[in-house]
């Protein structure tokens, strides 16, 4: 943007007050973070004997170490793995079956083609959280209460991913189909040599949306993990806290809260480029 | 739109939408239409059978008073979440689109909180108004000013919006950002040569073409602050005090999975998947239409 000219930028003592404004802005979004932080490296009776101290303690590795091998359910550590599970499972089973089924909509006339469209078209924008009691009884019947199936396939039942590659899949030149079908080859050959290597973009930048979308998952794990080993982390920090009127293990939550971020965000920063793209994508 | 090009074979691409059908059928359609199904039942008071009562549990719906409660509650919610995201979101937004170096920066730094989920985001403003804990509460009592969003509803509503709001601002900054920058500078330069001031131009040129980015974001908003804001009430307020964060999505977990009163919540649904599927078709109508022209 180096060369958007300077008259409607801010100059001069506007440029600071721009900075000033946007900085202040930033400040309020991080000061939650900061203090979960701040709460994670110092002692309970650093926190249960108001204000807390503003600055990082030195109980990090204390409060941490807890968190990840004991918990207050279950290690922490077996959680972020519940999640891990979770989010990839989401993540590459939608791709894998939206993909091939993208491909056949696209690259074949075949009976039902055109119904089949429109039903997955339905399936677009409604969530979960609309059909949940149904939903749990289906997996309920299959012995899925407690196991990742019944914490991924649930929810990979949608069809924003199919849209996006057949979107994709049309932008894709005529010819090289053509190409591929003069050399003989056959449907699967171009599929996986040619089709497959051309969506990389398409599948890094979905896959980013879609970890983030299963790792941040709440409704549904909530509902159908009730053995506290299954839990995943971003459920099961509401489960860390006591029923009566006994007070939170505050540094253990608030070091578990920053941990259910760190991946999610790893992905969103290192990843940002996709990010953007694919979050621009699947709101076309 | 179709392809010139196409492969022969009708096993291969049954096939291939094979396990899409499947996963969809089982855990989409099959759910979705035995919602519908029992929307139209009560159960009876073992549990044993089941009475069908055509539209009653609707009717019964619309004239209990914690439903419609629990409507204006998502009116108000959700309206508050959006105004409040959007508001902060475009504030900053177009403070970034003002400097000439620097708004990538920004905008790394603002973007990550995205990645926050919303039951996450619950768990940090509990934190912070904790009642017996939490640091602004402490200093709200300092100042002489009694915080209590356990009791106080008004103060609940008040936090679970902007523990909402919070984790969208990064989202909506994103997209403000991009429409910012897609508004052609000469049309701005043209009003700053004519002697417009930033407000005047900001109202009358660049608001206007940011329309559609706006309208886009407000019914997207909207069905965020209806359905994934779950987490949020479910870790801040569990629907109280007296049920004034009670909103529909709430409504229909409690009603099906702690009342067990499965007939209501599956009618609760199928109102959801109505309002859910009106915002869908004005999304994608008015999307085509570009508010602005």
């Amino acid at each position: 943007m180096a060369d958007r000219g300077g008259m409607v930028q801010s100059r001069g003592l506007g440029i600071w007050l721009t900075h000033l404004g946007l900085i202040v802005g930033i400040l309020f979004i991080f000061f939650p973070i900061w203090l979960a932080f701040v709460a994670s490296t110092v002692s309970q009776q650093d926190i249960v004997r108001p204000p807390m101290p503003l600055l990082p303690g030195d109980k990090l590795v204390e409060n941490y170490g807890r968190a990840l091998s004991a918990g207050i359910n279950a290690p922490v550590a077996r959680m972020l793995f519940n999640s891990a599970v979770m989010a990839v499972g989401i993540a590459v089973g939608k791709i894998a079956i939206s993909i091939i089924s993208a491909f056949a909509i696209v690259y074949f006339r075949f009976p039902g083609r055109q119904i089949f469209f429109w039903l997955i078209f339905l399936t677009l924008m409604l969530p979960v959280e609309v059909r949940i009691v149904p939903t749990y009884e289906v997996a309920a019947s299959f012995g899925m209460l407690n196991s990742y199936s019944g914490l991924i396939f649930p929810l990979i039942a949608s069809a924003t991913a199919t849209f996006l590659f057949r979107q994709f899949f049309m932008t894709v030149p005529d010819e090289l189909a053509e190409a591929a079908r003069v050399d003989g080859a056959r449907p699967m050959r171009f599929f996986f040599d040619i089709l497959l290597p051309m969506s990389r973009t398409n599948i890094a930048a979905l896959f980013v949306i879609l970890f983030i979308y299963g790792w941040n998952q709440y409704l549904w794990p909530l509902l159908i993990t009730t053995d506290p080993s299954m839990n995943t982390i971003v459920m099961g920090i509401k489960q860390m806290f006591p029923s009566g009127d006994d007070t939170a293990d505050w540094p253990v939550i608030m070091a578990t809260s920053i941990l259910a971020m760190l991946p999610p965000v790893a992905v969103v920063v290192g990843m940002q480029t996709f990010f953007i793209r694919g979050l621009v994508d699947s709101e076309k | 739109m179709e392809k010139r090009v196409t492969f022969k074979g009708l096993w291969l691409p049954i096939l291939l939408v094979l396990p899409q059908i499947v996963i969809t059928a089982v855990f989409f359609f099959y759910p979705a239409g035995k919602a519908v199904w029992q929307s139209l039942f009560i159960p009876d008071p073992f549990g044993l059978s089941m009475q069908y009562v055509g539209l009653g549990n609707f009717e019964f719906l619309l004239s209990d008073p914690y439903y419609r409660a629990s409507f204006v509650t998502t009116a108000v919610f959700s309206t508050l979440v959006t105004a409040v995201s959007m508001g902060v979101a475009l504030y900053l937004a177009v403070l970034a689109d003002r400097l000439i170096k620097g708004s990538g920066t920004y905008r790394t730094l603002l973007i990550w909180p995205y990645a926050v989920a919303p039951a996450v985001a619950g768990v940090l403003w509990l934190f912070m108004f904790n009642t017996r804990v939490g640091v602004v509460t402490w200093y709200l009592g300092q100042l002489g000013y009694d915080w209590n969003h356990v009791l106080n509803p008004r103060e609940a509503m008040g936090l679970v919006v902007v523990a909402s709001a919070w984790g969208r601002i990064s989202y909506n900054f994103l997209f403000f950002l991009a429409g910012l920058q897609a508004i052609p500078r000469s049309v701005i330069e043209a009003a700053a040569i004519d002697g417009a001031r930033f407000w005047t131009r900001f109202r009358t040129i660049v608001f206007p073409l940011l329309s559609p980015t706006t309208f886009f974001l407000l019914v997207v908003n909207i069905v965020y602050a209806f359905f994934e804001t779950f987490g949020v009430i479910h870790t801040i307020t569990s629907g109280g005090p007296q049920q004034a964060t009670t909103i529909l999505v709430y409504k229909v977990y409690s009603d099906g999975f702690i009342g067990q009163d499965l007939g209501s919540s599956a009618a609760q649904s199928v109102i959801l998947l109505v309002l859910v599927s009106i915002l869908t078709v004005i999304q994608f109508r008015y999307l085509e239409r570009r508010v602005h022209y």
